[in-house]
C-alpha cells in the first residue's frame, strides 16, 4: 500500500462489550467475529465493573487467539473506575502483560506503564486537547479513540494533532454512547440491593435497561455503575467527513444486534460501495426500534436532533 | 484577580484558583494565559484536571503548588501517586464515590495531601467523567464548567402537574402547587423496568459535616464546601458553620448538625458514598 493509500485507509474497531453477557452468548459472539466480521482491531476485557466474572481471563487467551486466527489485532481493555486493590491489581496485570497492547480507561494505568511501553488509550478518560495527547503520545500511546463527547470540529483538530504526533485516531461510531459512571450501582438500586449485594442483576439487559421520562419518552439506559444514552450513536452519514478529517479508526460498540452486519455495513460505507440511504435501511432492520443521534458530532446536545 | 488574591492575602486567607475544565482543542492559549496569570497574581495553588495543564504548569511554574481537581478522578493510590510523581502534585481532591475506609487506605499509602467534600452538591458519578449535562444541554461541566445549566431548564404547568425540564426532556414532575426540583439529570425521577422514582439519587445534598472526626482520622487535610454557582450567603453561611464544626472537633468538643436544609437541593441532605451502604 502506498502512502496516500495508507493515509486514506479507515479501520474498523470493534470496541470492549460494556454490558454483562452470559459465557455462552459471550463466546458466540467473539466466535462469529473473528470468522466472519471485516473489522481490523477487537477490544476484550471488562471495562465496567470489577465484580462481573462470567468471563474469566482463560476464556479471554482463548478468545484472543481465535480472533488473531481471524486476521484481526486484539487488544486488551482495562476498567473504567478503578478503586478496590484487586482492581488495581487486575489494571496492572493488564497494562504488563507480555502479549497484547492495552488500552487504558483509566489513568490510574499509566501508574503501572514501564518505560517505551506502547498502549492506546480508550474512549472514557478525558483526552480533549493537543497538549494531553502530545503529553500521552509522548509516555508511547499509539492511538486514542477520543470522548464522544466530541463536536466535529474538534475531532478535525485532534485527528490532524494525532497525526502530526504518529497516533492513530478513532471516533465512536455505533451504539449507546456511555456517559457516566459511578461508585453506586443502579442496576442493584432499583433492585433493592446494593453493589456489595448485586447478584449481579446486570446480567438481565444485554444492552441496558431503558430508562424512560415520567412522560415515557425513551431517554437513558443504565448498565450496573455506567449510564448510556439510550439512543444509539450511528456515525453512516458522517463517513466522508470522518475521514477527510484524519479519522483513522470507527469504533463499533457490541450490542446484541447483529454486529457482523454492522460491521459489513461500516465497511462498505467506508470503502464507498454503499450509500447512506442504503446504509441506514439495513441498520434499521438490524437494530428494530432503537432511536439514533449524532448530536454530539454535529456539536450540540447529544441527544438530538434524532435521525 | 490580583485584587482579590491581595484582598484575601492581607487577611491571612489562600488563595486556591480551579482551572479544572478541559480546554478545548485549538484554545489552550486562553487556559494557559489563566494559569500564567494565577502564578504572576501570587494564587497559594492551582487545582487542575486536565493532563495537558498539569505538564504545562509543572513546566513553566514548578514553584507554584499544583492540586489535582476533583474532576481527574483519581480514586486510588496508584493513580495519586502518578500525578504526584509526574507532575509534582501535592494535594488531590477525592472523588465523592469514596468511603472513609477507602479514604483511610489511601492516605495509608500516597505522600500528598488529601482534600475532602463535606458540604454541597452531590456528584452522583465519577466526577470528570460524565456527560450526562452535555447530553441533554450540549455544555458540562468538563467542556463548560456548569452542569445542567439554568438558560436550558423550563418550568411548564400541565395537566394538573409542574414539570422542570432540561432541554427537551421532563426531569420531574409534582402535582401543581408543589415545589418542583431544579432538573439536575442525575437528581431526577424517571422509570427503568418496574422502578419508578429517583433512579440515580434522590434531589439532596452532601452534609458529611457530622463526619469531620472520622474524615481527620483518615488523614484528611481539609475539607471542602462546592461553591459554584452559589450566593455569598450561602457561602458565608456554609464557611462559617463548617469552621464551627473544625474548632470544636480540634478542642474535643462534640460534633453538631449543621441545619443548613434550607440552603440544600430539595432541603434534604445525605452522607454520599462516605458511608458504604449507600452504593
Amino acid at each position: 500500500m502506498d502512502r496516500d493509500a495508507a493515509a486514506q485507509h479507515v479501520g474498523l474497531t470493534v470496541g470492549a462489550l460494556l454490558f454483562n453477557w452470559p459465557r455462552d452468548k459471550w463466546r458466540d459472539f467473539y466466535a462469529r467475529l473473528a470468522d466472519e466480521a471485516p473489522v481490523d482491531v477487537v477490544c476484550l476485557g471488562e471495562v465496567v465493573c470489577s465484580k462481573r466474572t462470567e468471563i474469566s481471563p482463560d476464556v479471554i487467551a482463548e478468545t484472543a487467539d481465535r480472533l488473531q486466527r481471524g486476521g484481526k489485532s486484539v487488544v486488551l481493555s482495562t476498567g473504567a473506575l478503578i478503586t478496590l486493590l484487586r482492581e488495581r491489581k487486575e489494571c496492572a496485570g493488564i497494562a504488563n502483560n507480555a502479549h497484547l497492547e492495552c488500552e487504558i480507561n483509566d489513568f490510574t494505568a499509566l501508574a503501572y506503564h514501564r518505560p517505551g511501553q506502547r498502549f492506546r488509550i480508550g474512549p472514557l478518560v478525558n483526552v480533549y486537547n493537543e497538549g494531553t495527547l502530545q503529553f500521552l503520545s509522548g509516555l508511547g500511546a499509539s492511538s486514542v479513540c477520543l470522548p464522544p463527547e466530541l463536536s466535529l470540529g474538534a475531532v478535525e483538530s485532534l485527528a490532524q494533532a494525532a497525526r502530526g504526533l504518529d497516533m492513530g485516531c478513532e471516533i465512536w461510531s455505533f451504539g449507546r454512547i456511555p456517559l457516566a459512571i459511578s461508585g453506586r450501582c443502579y442496576h442493584a438500586r432499583i433492585a433493592s440491593r446494593t453493589k456489595d449485594s448485586c447478584r449481579l442483576v446486570c446480567l438481565q439487559d444485554s444492552d441496558g435497561l431503558d430508562v424512560k421520562t415520567m412522560d415515557g419518552k425513551n431517554f437513558l439506559s443504565i448498565n450496573g455503575v455506567q449510564t448510556l444514552s439510550h439512543s444509539y450513536c450511528c456515525t453512516v452519514d458522517d463517513i466522508d467527513k470522518l475521514k477527510a478529517a484524519g479519522v483513522t479508526s470507527l469504533r463499533l460498540s457490541p450490542h446484541s444486534c447483529d454486529m457482523v452486519t454492522i460491521s459489513e455495513i461500516f465497511r462498505a460505507r467506508l470503502d464507498g460501495h454503499m450509500d447512506a440511504d442504503e446504509a441506514w435501511s439495513r441498520i434499521r432492520n438490524v437494530c428494530g426500534p432503537v432511536g439514533f443521534t449524532n448530536g454530539f458530532l454535529s456539536g450540540g446536545a447529544g441527544a438530538g436532533p434524532n435521525h | 484577580m490580583e485584587e482579590s488574591i491581595a484582598f484575601a492575602h492581607d487577611r491571612e486567607v489562600k488563595v486556591f484558583v480551579a482551572i479544572n475544565t478541559f480546554p478545548s482543542p485549538g484554545a489552550e492559549r486562553i487556559w494557559h494565559e489563566a494559569i500564567d496569570d494565577s502564578a504572576r497574581f501570587g494564587a497559594d495553588a492551582l487545582i487542575l484536571a486536565d493532563i495537558g495543564l498539569l505538564d504545562y504548569a509543572s513546566r513553566r511554574h514548578p514553584g507554584l503548588r499544583r492540586h489535582l481537581s476533583v474532576q481527574a478522578a483519581a480514586a486510588n493510590a496508584d493513580s495519586i501517586g502518578f500525578y504526584a510523581r509526574t507532575f509534582g502534585v501535592r494535594r488531590v481532591v477525592l472523588p465523592r464515590v469514596l468511603t472513609i475506609q477507602d479514604i483511610r487506605a489511601i492516605n495509608d499509602e500516597i505522600d500528598c495531601e488529601t482534600e475532602a467534600f463535606v458540604f454541597g452538591g452531590l456528584c452522583v458519578m465519577a466526577e470528570g467523567r460524565c456527560s450526562l449535562s452535555s447530553y441533554v444541554t450540549g455544555e458540562s461541566p468538563n467542556l463548560n464548567g456548569v452542569c445542567s445549566p439554568a438558560g436550558h431548564v423550563q418550568y411548564r404547568e400541565e395537566g394538573g402537574f409542574l414539570e422542570s425540564l432540561l432541554g427537551d426532556f421532563i426531569i420531574h414532575r409534582v402535582g401543581s402547587g408543589s415545589p418542583a426540583p431544579y432538573p439536575t439529570v442525575c437528581k431526577g425521577c424517571f422509570s427503568a423496568g418496574k422502578y419508578h422514582g429517583h433512579v440515580f439519587e434522590d434531589p439532596k445534598s452532601l452534609d458529611a459535616s457530622i463526619l469531620i472526626p472520622p474524615l481527620a482520622d483518615a488523614g484528611v487535610t481539609a475539607v471542602k464546601v462546592e461553591g459554584r454557582q452559589r450566593s455569598r450567603a450561602y457561602v458565608s453561611a456554609v464557611v462559617r458553620g463548617l469552621r464551627r464544626c473544625i474548632d470544636n472537633h480540634a478542642a474535643g468538643l462534640p460534633m453538631e448538625h449543621l441545619q443548613f436544609y434550607r440552603l440544600s437541593e430539595g432541603q434534604a441532605t445525605t452522607e454520599g458514598a462516605y458511608q458504604k451502604k449507600w452504593r
